[in-house]
């Protein structure tokens, strides 16, 4: 009798979050199945056409080129976040003065919109008048075209999303240094091991565990990239810059392909289902867990 | 004690209900109307045509058809034209859209085919220009209201013309003597730009048509732009950036740069719109317009934009009553030509003559002048991935990373694909 009320009660205080779940992820989840086997510009009337909207999607060279696209982001991404946030995490986990304020400083772009940041980053990136590229003028250093130059869109993209993104991969990382038992550094510094020693054989494999969720959180990240590339490049020039959602949402928006689009969410979500499967397995192969 | 908690969980799951009810109801659209007949019905009209500074004129129309129609209001909402077509497909798709909306010709041909637009009939054709009315026509059936046109033109800054001590540009002017000028005009250590066209889609077609090329083939079955004409338009434009005209690195191809350099005086030369000339009337220099030069022969684009009435919606002969007065009344007439909005699409061109005095610029006689020779945009049902095929190839030509040559293949090839 009791449990059944307790069940009652859990179900009310757990419709506010799972109704919007529901209605606004689960259904259009569901539906996007049945737009995926649809041709539909969105004022028609949908025609069902089965799996052929997949199977365009698979012999098209942009599928393939959006998709090394996305890839060369995460790529070029992952490893800057990732030294960067651990330079600032090694950094403010030493007794510096101010560190709380400098915590909190390198978590502001974290949570400013990513509008914002774009913008702000496309300015400073502007290839004429914009502040990166007068500095590196002033030092005699080759100034490129930047988001103007397809050569260049995508790392533009990067080091914006890379800025951002520091503060948060450092707030992991910090929690994880802190975790890392004292002992073992006191051991360490008796057994007369280096700074350099210590790092590589006690900070970083007890970092692991921190490490794998940010590696797993930014790859899930990386590949639905979208808000930074469609303010700052639109894709473009020339589709240089284009992501697999940025993809997603010209197909529906701008092309009318809905049924196109939804099967390439399709693709999208195949692939980060593979890479995390993978990570997942490969993970107790260099996870140290305490 | 279990009644308490059937209870509480049916109240969970009724609330789950009326929600998914609520999500349902904006899909499916009521069959019974909304308006009663006891009072007045209110209908919505969506637009992008007075974003951008004619927003009042707008509500000035609305206002007089209320005046003489106290049974219908209008509620409107005006869109910039970058996110219109985005947000009116949704909105189509949601079954929210509004009773009445704007298209472009571009846009009107997906439109009708897809079912979206209800059938006007019981129209007064007369009132229109006869080009304009059979442009919103399909099958024998008008689906819109042709409710606005306007055209592009060459617009000078005269001061830069008299510093440089060059001669202002004339209706006899081709592709060589705007070259020349824009040459003598340009001063990189000022920052100073001869010439500004748009590396686009919207340029190249009507390039292609000044020098006697034409876009599709006489069926509109296949491309037939890849040709010697096509090569001489596309080089017409791509030669441009750098040279007499700002590269994409310098800031050309953001949004209303060249509005601004253009007001900044920065600009000698500009191919842009009519629907310019309110947003210039206060710069502090002399400026003044010209017919679009040609190469072998003139051609001036033309755009039109209509009133429509959307298939689904519940006061349709209300909506139809507005967009008619939108586009045929003596009040709109008067309302775009003071404010120099785009033209009306009336057929008594003498209601017009009050816009060649309305002031600068002062020879607005070139805005009608153009209307002998024009071209309309190219129309097929994949229309922006077309627009953006042939923008992205001419934009890889200009920044030098394809030849011309190339560039129109690929462009060909795109769009053919795009036809089968």
């Amino acid at each position: 009798m009791r449990k059944r009320n307790q069940a009652a009660w859990a179900v009310v205080f757990l419709a506010p979050s799972a109704i919007p779940l529901v209605l606004f992820t689960l259904l259009p989840m569901v539906s996007s199945i049945r737009i995926s086997l649809l041709s539909w510009n969105l004022i028609s009337d949908p025609r069902f056409v089965g799996l052929a909207n997949y199977a365009k999607l698979l012999a098209s060279p942009t599928t393939l080129g959006v998709f090394g696209n996305t890839l060369g982001y995460v790529v070029g991404y992952l490893p800057l976040v990732y030294v960067g946030g651990l330079l600032l995490a090694l950094a403010l986990n030493a007794r510096i003065p101010g560190r709380g304020f400098f915590r909190a400083l390198y978590f502001l772009p974290v949570i400013t919109s990513w509008v914002v940041v774009a913008l702000v980053w496309k300015w400073l990136l502007n290839p004429s008048n914009g502040l990166v590229n007068a500095v590196l003028g002033a030092l005699g250093l080759p100034q490129p075209g930047w988001w103007t130059d397809p050569n260049w869109a995508l790392a533009s993209v990067i080091i914006a999303s890379a800025w951002k993104d520091l503060g948060f991969v450092m707030v992991i990382l910090l929690a994880g240094l802190q975790a890392i038992p004292s002992d073992l550094y006191e051991a360490a510094r008796i057994d007369g091991a280096s700074g350099w020693r210590t790092f590589w054989n006690i900070t970083l494999p007890l970092l692991t565990p921190s490490t794998f969720f940010v590696v797993v959180i930014s790859l899930i990240n990386g590949f639905q990239v979208f808000d930074q590339v469609y303010v700052m490049t639109g894709g473009g020039p020339q589709g240089s810059s284009q992501v697999v959602v940025g993809q997603i949402y010209d197909l529906t928006f701008r092309y009318g392909r809905a049924g196109e689009a939804a099967a390439l969410s399709w693709l999208l979500f195949a692939v980060i289902l593979v890479v995390t499967v993978i990570q997942m397995w490969g993970q107790r192969k260099w996870v140290q867990h305490v | 004690m279990l009644a308490r908690s059937i209870r509480l969980a049916a109240l969970a799951a009724a609330g789950l209900l009326a929600l998914s009810a609520c999500a349902q109801g904006s899909a499916t659209k009521p069959t019974e109307p909304a308006g009663s007949a006891s009072g007045p019905v209110t209908i919505t009209y969506m637009n992008f045509g007075a974003n951008g500074g004619h927003e009042k004129d707008l509500a000035a129309i609305a206002d007089a058809f209320t005046a003489a129609n106290p049974d219908i209001k209008v509620s409107i909402e005006t869109v910039p034209y970058a996110d219109y077509f985005t947000k009116l497909q949704t909105s189509v798709a949601a079954g929210t859209a509004a009773d009445a909306f704007e298209l472009n010709y571009e846009n009107f041909v997906s439109y009708s085919e897809s079912g979206a637009l209800g059938e006007l009939t019981g129209v007064d054709g007369s009132v229109y220009k006869e080009s304009l009315l059979t442009a919103f026509a399909s099958g024998g059936k008008q689906y819109g209201l042709p409710e606005s046109f306007s055209d592009v033109v060459l617009f000078y800054n005269a001061d830069l013309f008299k510093a440089a001590g060059v001669a202002t540009p004339t209706a006899d002017w081709t592709w060589a003597d705007e070259t020349a000028a824009a040459q003598k005009l340009t001063d990189k250590s000022k920052k100073t730009w001869g010439d500004y066209q748009p590396v686009s889609f919207h340029e190249f077609y009507k390039s292609l048509a000044q020098t006697g090329g034409t876009f599709l083939n006489a069926d509109g079955s296949a491309t037939a732009f890849n040709s010697p004409e096509g090569i001489k338009a596309a080089e017409w434009l791509v030669n441009k950036p750098g040279k007499t005209m700002p590269t994409a690195a310098d800031g050309a191809g953001t949004p209303d740069w060249d509005t601004k350099q253009f007001k900044n005086g920065k600009l000698a030369m500009w191919h842009s719109g009519i629907w310019m000339f309110d947003a210039l009337k206060d710069v502090p220099f002399n400026w003044d317009i010209v017919v679009e030069p040609g190469d072998t022969t003139k051609a001036s684009a033309m755009f039109a934009n209509a009133a429509v009435v959307n298939a689904k919606s519940k006061n349709a002969a209300a909506a139809q009553k507005w967009i008619t007065y939108l586009t045929s009344s003596d009040e709109m007439v008067k309302t775009r030509l003071d404010s120099s909005w785009e033209l009306p699409p009336i057929a008594d061109t003498s209601k017009l003559s009050s816009y060649l005095t309305k002031g600068k610029p002062a020879n607005r006689q070139a805005v009608f002048d153009a209307l002998d020779h024009t071209v309309l945009p190219p129309v097929i049902t994949s229309q922006q991935e077309m627009q953006d095929a042939i923008t992205n190839q001419l934009t890889a030509a200009a920044a030098g990373r394809k030849t011309v040559a190339k560039a129109l293949e690929d462009a060909a090839a795109a769009v053919d694909a795009l036809l089968k």
